[in-house]
């Protein structure tokens, strides 16, 4: 199981754990890695601007992963999404493919569609299986209640991501679920987390990252968990922002699934980069114990 | 006597450029922080912060920058291997010969007590020497005319830089190879050192010379018989051998003057080799005055920024002495394509052919921007769409074999361009996600205001009359942007729609207000709408547009299989497209 890595342009300065815990993750798992440097951006940001630019840039990802004939390996849903959908429309779309095609040729690259971008959570989910997490987990969590947050890009539009029910999704609280944590229902779970805003109208964007975030903490949860780079940025920097503004603002930590994995899975919290949370994550060893200690816990929460 | 003067001359050039270049790195500015920021406050930061360092524990940090990453250029290593070799070759030759051929009398003389430039090994080494740049300049010239890398552009100072190496090199090898040859000065050697051998001797010498030493003389053509050249070495073995190795130790010079043998005594009628030696020094001393103001600078810019990188940080160095640093960067970029390669927007030139996309290209832009120099509103608008079409990656700052903090010169200076007031379109794109979190370093008003001028940037393509005054009677716009729209891929679906509003309703955005048509102004399924009567001014005027998230929830909902969220993408570029043209037809300056 191989794969060209696409990192996302966010995460290598900004949120520096999230590398760390998703590399120190695949590693454990054995996911095997190719790191491509001649990738660029997936485009994503280019949509609202100019979608030749945007479509250019995905497919170039896609023509160099094709070289090496990996599927390309996503972590942010705006990454996958995004390759998602240009991989989609230049299935359909010849004259946007001729133009593309021309633009490659002059790097001697092919898209053909030989090659797909995964998620990271198809990659666990499919082809890694529940059970073999499951396997190498060395503890789990008990009472810990998580909201997960799914991200739009994963779900949405259906008809081009085709990764799980986008009305009822269960992928990502079934991958939450085997750390022994509880996934809580919350009424605003599938709505976006406000990033796509943040520096173009923020009030907006706080806004809607304070009603998810106050709706998670309603519902009981813990810890926010997530697993795209901009929900992250949103939920923990940001929401350090939204607290200095909006006194009334409830605090909830964040959480990247990887981080929340991870802990299970053994690896040192310095690995996983817990640390480097702008709201603190510290709670969560409380929460930790190991498979005996967990069933011997009875259940608090009813 | 004139060769003193050139030297002088180019000397007192070069010191007075320095100091301008030094002055330069004080009183530039780039940047909203550096504006309140006096020269005198810079240079006693600069002091300070250099003193400070000099007597803490930074000093270890300091050399391995020195050592590492500007003599051995190990970040360049790791990017590039043929360009680390071609920096290699040029740079330890370069300095090789500097230090023990230029500068021999200060150097090489008091090192070795047997000195002699023709003798081995100098002769051979100065020679190997010549050969490393040479090679080294050769690569440069295949990575920048026959390698056709999409990322690497070749300006006229680097075009400079290697002509002028050429130049020094080529000349220097020439002129060895032509004095190899030289039959006058061989006469003038003997002259000088043999002036009391008798004819016979004299003879010998020459036939010895001819047939070991490539002299090429008129009179004296081999074969030799072997008592002439016993006797000619005899009286070289007195007169010449202390001061003359074989040249054939220097390989490329003796390669040269076989290659010239056929018109060696031509070219020395010709006073060709005094012409040789006047062109290679000249050729020395023109880029010694030219250096501070050239390409070449970099061999002061860059130690000193790498260093100075290496030391400083962000969030505790002196916002003085960020300022200096900033502009002394622009003074350390080689222009070597490492960021351009590296960047992960740098493939969107190939659509937008905007070079300010290119980091290595950006720097020239910010040159002219520190300078103060008088750029056209054009210009200034292409060099803000050029800076701000970036993820803030960091990949070029990491890359940098020059150690320039590249991205926070972006940074620095996107925020002096948006305070000029220019609407920039990309600000409503997440490409503004990275401004949003440095948010608290910003000015708050200037901060709030790039978005609002981009706002009314696109309500310039629109007459916003019709919009405000609806008794007006609505009317049918352009129907050829309608039929364009049905035959877009991303927009073609919104003829679907019913009006059911289950768009609007399923939209975050607008369940976010109270009153939501009074700041959005249309509602998604009111675009829809809108679009299909092609009621342009309201469809891009709408605040909508702008505030979509691109969440998708409206188009997963959608009964009708209208692809909402896609429609509003389109529309959005259209705007942007139709707000261009506007401008540019108002004003004649493209946008």
């Amino acid at each position: 199981m191989k794969f060209a890595l696409q990192r996302c342009c966010v995460t290598s300065v900004f949120l520096k754990q999230y590398e760390a815990a998703t590399d120190a993750v695949l590693a454990k798992l054995g996911i095997e890695l190719e790191e491509v440097r001649e990738f660029n951006c997936c485009g994503y940001p280019l949509k609202n601007y100019d979608f030749t630019a945007c479509a250019l840039s995905s497919a170039r990802n896609l023509a160099l992963a094709e070289k090496r004939s990996l599927n390309i390996l996503t972590l942010c849903n705006c990454c996958y999404g995004n390759l998602k959908h240009i991989a989609h429309v230049l299935k359909d779309n010849a004259s946007l493919k001729k133009e593309i095609d021309t633009t490659l040729a002059k790097e001697d690259l092919t898209y053909t569609g030989a090659v797909a971008p995964k998620h990271l959570f198809e990659v666990l989910y499919h082809d890694v299986g529940l059970d073999t997490i499951k396997q190498k987990m060395v503890k789990t969590y008990r009472n810990l209640k998580v909201a997960v947050h799914y991200g739009c890009h994963l779900l949405r539009p259906k008809d081009v991501v085709q990764f799980d029910n986008p009305f009822a999704p269960s992928i990502f609280d079934q991958l939450v679920g085997i750390t022994g944590a509880t996934s809580v229902p919350w009424s605003t779970k599938l709505e976006c987390c406000g990033a796509p805003l943040w520096g173009v109208n923020d009030e907006l964007s706080l806004d809607l990252t304070e009603k998810k975030l106050a709706d998670a903490k309603q519902a009981g949860a813990d810890y926010v968990c997530v697993i795209c780079p901009f929900c992250q940025l949103q939920f923990d920097r940001v929401q350090r922002i939204l607290l200095s503004r909006r006194t009334s603002a409830a605090a909830i930590p964040s959480l990247v699934y990887t981080q929340l994995l991870g802990l299970s899975l053994g690896l040192d919290e310095e690995s996983l980069g817990l640390g480097m949370n702008e709201l603190p994550a510290e709670t969560i060893h409380q929460f930790l114990g190991t498979p005996e200690e967990a069933q011997a816990a009875a259940p608090v929460h009813g | 006597m004139f060769y003193r003067a050139s030297l002088y001359v180019a000397l007192a050039i070069f010191a007075l450029g320095l100091a301008y270049k030094v002055f330069t790195w004080f009183t530039y500015r780039i940047g909203a922080d550096a504006a309140g920021i006096s020269a005198a406050a810079r240079v006693g930061a600069a002091l300070q912060g250099m003193v400070r360092t000099l007597f803490s524990g930074k000093i270890v940090t300091l050399l391995r920058a020195f050592f590492l990453d500007a003599i051995l250029q190990v970040k360049a290593y790791r990017e590039d291997r043929l360009r680390w070799l071609m920096h290699t070759l040029i740079f330890f030759g370069f300095m090789l010969l500097l230090l023990f051929h230029a500068l021999e009398k200060y150097v090489s003389v008091p090192l070795f007590a047997e000195y002699q430039p023709t003798v081995n090994p100098f002769i051979f080494l100065r020679d190997l020497f010549g050969a490393m740049v040479i090679v080294g300049v050769g690569i440069a010239i295949y990575r920048r005319f026959f390698l056709k890398l999409s990322h690497l552009r070749t300006n006229s100072q680097d075009q400079y830089a290697i002509a002028i190496l050429a130049v020094i090199m080529l000349s220097g090898i020439l002129l060895h190879g032509a004095k190899i040859g030289s039959y006058t000065r061989y006469e003038e050697m003997v002259q000088e050192y043999a002036m009391n051998a008798d004819e016979e001797d004299l003879k010998g010498l020459e036939a010895y010379w001819v047939e070991y030493y490539g002299t090429v003389s008129p009179k004296a053509k081999g074969p030799f018989d072997a008592a002439t050249i016993e006797r000619g070495k005899l009286i070289h073995e007195m007169s010449c051998l202390q001061c003359h190795s074989r040249p054939q130790s220097a390989v490329l010079s003796y390669g040269t003057a076989l290659l010239m043998r056929p018109v060696a005594l031509a070219l020395d009628r010709a006073h060709v080799p005094t012409i040789l030696w006047y062109v290679h020094f000249l050729a020395c001393f023109i880029g010694l005055a030219y250096l501070p103001f050239s390409r070449m600078f970099h061999i002061f810019a860059t130690p000193v920024s790498l260093m100075a990188n290496a030391v400083m940080e962000k969030k505790t160095s002196a916002p003085a002495n960020i300022a200096t640093r900033q502009v002394m960067e622009l003074d350390a970029c080689t222009h070597c394509g490492t960021c351009s390669a590296r960047c992960s927007v740098g493939v969107v030139f190939e659509t937008i052919p905007n070079l300010n996309i290119l980091p290595s290209e950006k720097i020239g832009s910010l040159k002219a921007l520190a300078a103060g120099k008088e750029l056209s509103p054009q210009q200034l608008k292409t060099i803000l769409q050029g800076m701000y079409l970036c993820t803030n990656c960091y990949r070029c700052t990491v890359a940098c074999p020059s150690g320039i903090n590249l991205q926070d010169l972006w940074f620095s200076a996107r925020e002096t361009l948006l305070a000029r007031g220019y609407p920039e379109f990309l600000v409503l794109s997440p490409f503004s996600y990275y401004r949003g979190l440095a948010t608290e370093g910003l000015n708050g008003a200037r901060y709030a205001k790039a978005s609002e001028i981009a706002r009314d940037g696109i309500l310039a393509g629109v007459n916003v009359a019709v919009v405000r005054d609806l008794s007006s009677p609505l009317a049918l716009g352009d129907s050829a942007l309608k039929s364009k729209l049905e035959a877009s891929f991303q927009a073609q679906t919104f003829s679907q729609c019913y009006r059911c509003m289950t768009c609007s309703n399923a939209c975050p955005v607008v369940r976010n207000y109270r009153t939501p048509q009074a700041t959005l102004g249309l509602l998604p399924h009111q675009i829809m709408h809108a679009v299909g009567l092609r009621l342009w001014d309201l469809v891009f005027s709408a605040g909508m547009l702008w505030d979509c998230l691109g969440c998708y929830q409206c188009q997963e909902q959608c009964p009708q299989s209208v692809h909402v969220a896609d429609v509003l993408y389109e529309l959005k570029s259209v705007a942007i497209a139709r707000a261009r043209e506007k401008v540019s037809a108002e004003t004649g300056v493209k946008v």
